[in-house]
């Protein structure tokens, strides 16, 4: 197996975006990575898009093709796969691209993440995202999304005394990161009380515990980095890239205080990468909802298991703090286009390794990590980036 | 949903029938068609088992932004069921007041109403679980 | 001689007080709750029907009277409010508490006596041996247009009796006064049912119940001082009392099964509810009649004696599950009754 490196980083802004429609979010965020990396079309092997409900977004399956034609590459013929595993799809995709390079197979592969989640209305939106859950024996129930974080959230409460205000300092925290973002959702800078006051989801979940529905693409262009620095001067080596998984439901795990299939890819991930938790200088994880942030910090050892709403309190996780998480704001304030979230992630980590990051950038980050989740904790992976 | 995707599960349903693994014991629900412990051991071996109906609330939520199916249903609990057999499932807790739901809670199973497929389509019923009077 | 095997009987959990309906009407609660004799009554949660009441009675009449439910062999639900026009309910009790799939099962209307024409089915069908058991029901989620003088009274609530050849009680005998008498109906479509208001006193209600009631205690030879209890339909809590009156029974004969006063009118599941809050207390010997009425109209009768074997029976405490309640204002009760469109 070779080194794999990132070449080529490129995303759109994420948010409502009402003038842009998939396709042109995909092209954009496509040929900024391809621009970015410095190559040419005809250098390209392979295509991996990763997009969780396209079908029932905007009606369109297919998209290895679509991403093909947008990208002008369609006289190459070159493979081109669509690849799904809810919100876990922009993740998975990296690893598909990672595999594919370091087996050797391709040299040159784009690896896409897009989602385009404003064009259905109403609570569409709400059922297309239960989708990731099991729709036989939890949201034929009534179970939503938010409502199985919920779950995990007041469990966890239950058993570590975490509280309402450490959840919503999860989201003050990557608020304030978000306003540093010219690319995020949300750039509006909010407070606890903002937090508790905001209406109630699934208790204990308010409003500004979620993540928003956002319209987004992201990219990268992966290389086996003996080429790497033909292209770049900085390029970014995947030290590990690992998937892991678990029940599709929430009931069939064996804690409800975890996410035991984030916790494996982690463990697998140091291992291969040969560090340990607190060589990390900076952390994209799966903030789909406060809690989830506070569970994956503990998943990914960078706090004891239960510690996680202390340690954010704390102040740990803050831009400033021994380990900065979702700098880029997360997909709290960055946004959740959720197909697009797992490779915008590989973004932010490759702007702070690069230290391009500005206003958010962290320190003499030489080791970043992404965790990304899929559904609620059905499918994760854990990605961990390096300068060299 | 179609109505043959709702039929097939009639058993589990509205009677909480799993799956008991024919070589350790252990008893699942919703039902598998294998045992993970067991694994090919318990391929064929999966047997048919009727929860009695009974168990613990390990968690539980209640939902305010109810998906489109539940529109004008919310606010309703959803949890995270321990039966006594020892599986876990996801449900309803329904006919108690929603600030008297706490984790410990013990319930049992009742047959309700979940969802229907729009004013002409069929009516789906199944599970949900009230508070157990001791 | 056919006998009743077993019973079970359920009752949703909300209740609105007739004052609380009188309000949004601005008419005197108390001066209504008097008149009818009814002072709350049981309302459906969002997620209960016909068809869900109808599951937890027989589950009940099921676990209660242990028999195997395989051996049941036919199910009848009566009702005038079953889910489906079309599509029996019958089948999903069936399904629920698994007798299925060796019976028949048929759904029955019948406005309020829809129950009680499914009990004698069953004990035709015991009692020429084509079944071993057979599960009557009756059960309702009463309709009423909001302001009709239904609202006060239409109420949610059901029973199963499961009908075999040894039970806990016999049925000595039924039968049954049907005319063509148009008191109360709903068209097809209609949510709503309409009424010929005092029509559906002395010509219907009375007539019907009074002439079943008493070509049955001839037949049998009874009079009324011979039965330790009486249950009569109950569309109000005052209509049973002066029937009562009418056919020479005592108040203390009819209180065990008088219900209307504390759930309102349960429709096909009125006069079973009651008769089987009697059977809750009722000893070896004990004599039972028990008239049901249909608007349009009918009523049937049953002569009923208790026999030792209630002893070791486990009675379900119909009253004590009734007292386990909450009550709901009237948005709360449109709510739950789904009437916000």
């Amino acid at each position: 197996m070779r080194d794999v490196a990132v070449i080529g980083i490129g995303m759109t802004e994420f948010g409502e975006i009402w003038e842009k429609s998939f396709r042109e979010l995909v092209a954009e965020a496509g040929i900024k990575a391809i621009m970015d990396a410095g190559i040419e079309g005809e250098e390209i092997d392979a295509l991996y898009i990763g997009g969780m409900s396209t079908g029932r977004f905007i009606g369109q399956e297919h998209v290895g093709s679509l991403a093909v034609e947008v990208a002008g590459l369609e006289d190459l013929h070159i493979p081109s796969t669509r690849v799904e595993a809810a919100c876990a799809s922009g993740g998975v995709a990296m690893h598909q691209g990672y595999l594919a390079v370091a087996s050797g197979m391709y040299d040159i592969v784009v690896v896409g993440g897009a989602e385009k989640m404003t064009d259905v209305v109403g609570g569409e939106a709400t059922n297309i995202l239960a989708s990731a859950a099991d729709r036989e024996w939890e949201a034929f129930f009534g179970a939503t999304f938010p409502g199985l974080y919920a779950l995990m959230a007041k469990y966890h409460m239950h058993k570590y005394g975490t509280t309402q205000e450490q959840l919503a300092m999860v989201a003050v925290k990557n608020h304030y990161n978000g306003s540093l973002n010219p690319k995020a959702q949300f750039k509006r800078r909010i407070s606890v009380e903002d937090v508790l006051k905001s209406p109630m989801v699934a208790d204990p979940l308010h409003l500004l515990d979620c993540s928003p529905i956002s319209d987004g693409a992201a990219a990268a262009v992966l290389a086996p980095l003996e080429i790497a620095k033909k292209y770049t001067d900085k390029p970014i080596k995947i030290s590990a890239s690992i998937q892991a998984t678990d029940t599709l439901s929430l009931h069939g795990r064996k804690r409800f205080d975890a996410l035991p299939a984030a916790q494996h890819a982690a463990k697998l991930a140091y291992e291969k990468a040969d560090i340990k938790p607190k060589d990390v200088d900076v952390a994209e994880v799966h903030d789909c909802f406060t809690i989830a942030e506070i569970i994956a910090i503990e998943d990914l050892g960078f706090v004891e298991k239960g510690k996680g709403g202390k340690a954010t309190e704390e102040g740990l996780t803050a831009l400033d703090g021994e380990i900065p998480v979702n700098t880029s704001g997360g997909l709290k304030a960055k946004g959740h286009p959720v197909g697009a979230t797992g490779v915008a992630q590989i973004n932010e980590i490759v702007l702070q390794l690069r230290g391009e990051a500005g206003e958010r950038q962290v320190k003499e980050a030489e080791i970043g990590l992404a965790h990304n989740v899929g559904g609620s904790g059905g499918t994760a992976v854990v990605h961990i980036l390096e300068v060299i | 949903m179609g109505v043959p995707r709702y039929w097939r599960e009639i058993p589990s349903r509205y009677n909480l029938i799993g799956k008991k693994c024919g070589v350790c014991g252990k008893i699942y629900f919703p039902p598998r068609s294998i045992c993970p412990t067991c694994r090919r051991k318990s391929a064929g071996k999966m047997e048919d088992y009727k929860l009695d109906g009974k168990g613990t609330v390990e968690s539980f939520t209640i939902i305010r932004v109810p998906p489109p199916e539940f529109e004008g249903k919310s606010p309703y609990a959803i949890a995270l069921i321990k039966m006594d057999e020892g599986c876990y499932l996801t449900g309803q807790i329904v006919d108690c007041n929603l600030d008297d739901i706490h984790i410990g809670m013990r319930v049992e199973a009742c047959f309700r109403r979940i969802q229907e497929d729009g004013k002409r389509g069929a009516i789906y019923y199944g599970y949900k679980f009230r508070s157990l009077k001791s | 001689m056919a006998s009743i095997v077993g019973y079970g009987a359920y009752v949703p959990r909300y209740r609105i007080k007739v004052e609380e309906i009188a309000r949004i009407w601005g008419r005197d609660g108390k001066s209504v709750s008097s008149g009818l004799y009814v002072f709350e009554k049981s309302v459906p949660a969002i997620d209960e029907d016909t068809a869900t009441i109808s599951v937890e009675a027989a589950r009940n009449a099921v676990r209660s009277s242990k028999i195997d439910a395989k051996k049941i062999g036919a199910i009848y639900v009566g009702s005038e409010s079953h889910p489906y026009a079309v599509k029996p309910t019958a089948t999903i009790v069936a399904e629920a508490i698994e007798a299925t799939p060796e019976l028949t099962a048929a759904d029955y209307e019948f406005a309020c006596k829809a129950g009680t024409a499914g009990m004698q089915n069953c004990i035709a069908l015991v009692e020429s041996k084509r079944i071993t058991y057979g599960m009557a029901i009756g059960a309702d989620v009463a309709q009423a247009a909001p302001g009709d003088a239904l609202e006060y009274t239409a109420a949610a609530g059901g029973a199963a009796f499961i009908i075999g050849n040894e039970g806990i009680a016999e049925i000595n005998d039924t039968i049954s006064f049907t005319t063509d008498t148009p008191d109360f109906w709903r068209r097809e479509g209609e949510p709503y049912p309409g009424h010929g208001e005092r029509f559906t006193g002395a010509p219907a209600y009375f007539r019907h119940i009074v002439s079943a009631a008493k070509m049955l205690m001839e037949k049998v030879g009874m009079k009324a001082s011979d039965y330790d209890y009486a249950v009569f339909h109950q569309p109000n809590g005052k209509f049973p009392m002066r029937v009562a009156k009418m056919l020479g029974f005592e108040k203390k004969q009819i209180e065990e099964g008088l219900l209307c006063p504390i759930i309102g009118n349960t429709y096909s599941g009125s006069t079973m509810l009651g008769l089987a809050c009697v059977l809750d207390v009722a000893k070896p010997g004990d004599r039972i009649l028990a008239v049901s009425y249909g608007s349009g109209a009918g009523s049937d009768a049953f002569d009923i004696t208790v026999n030792d074997a209630i002893e070791d029976y486990e009675r379900q405490n119909i009253r004590k599950m009734i007292e386990n309640k909450e009550y709901v204002d009237y948005g709360t009760y449109m709510k739950l009754r789904g009437e916000f469109k």
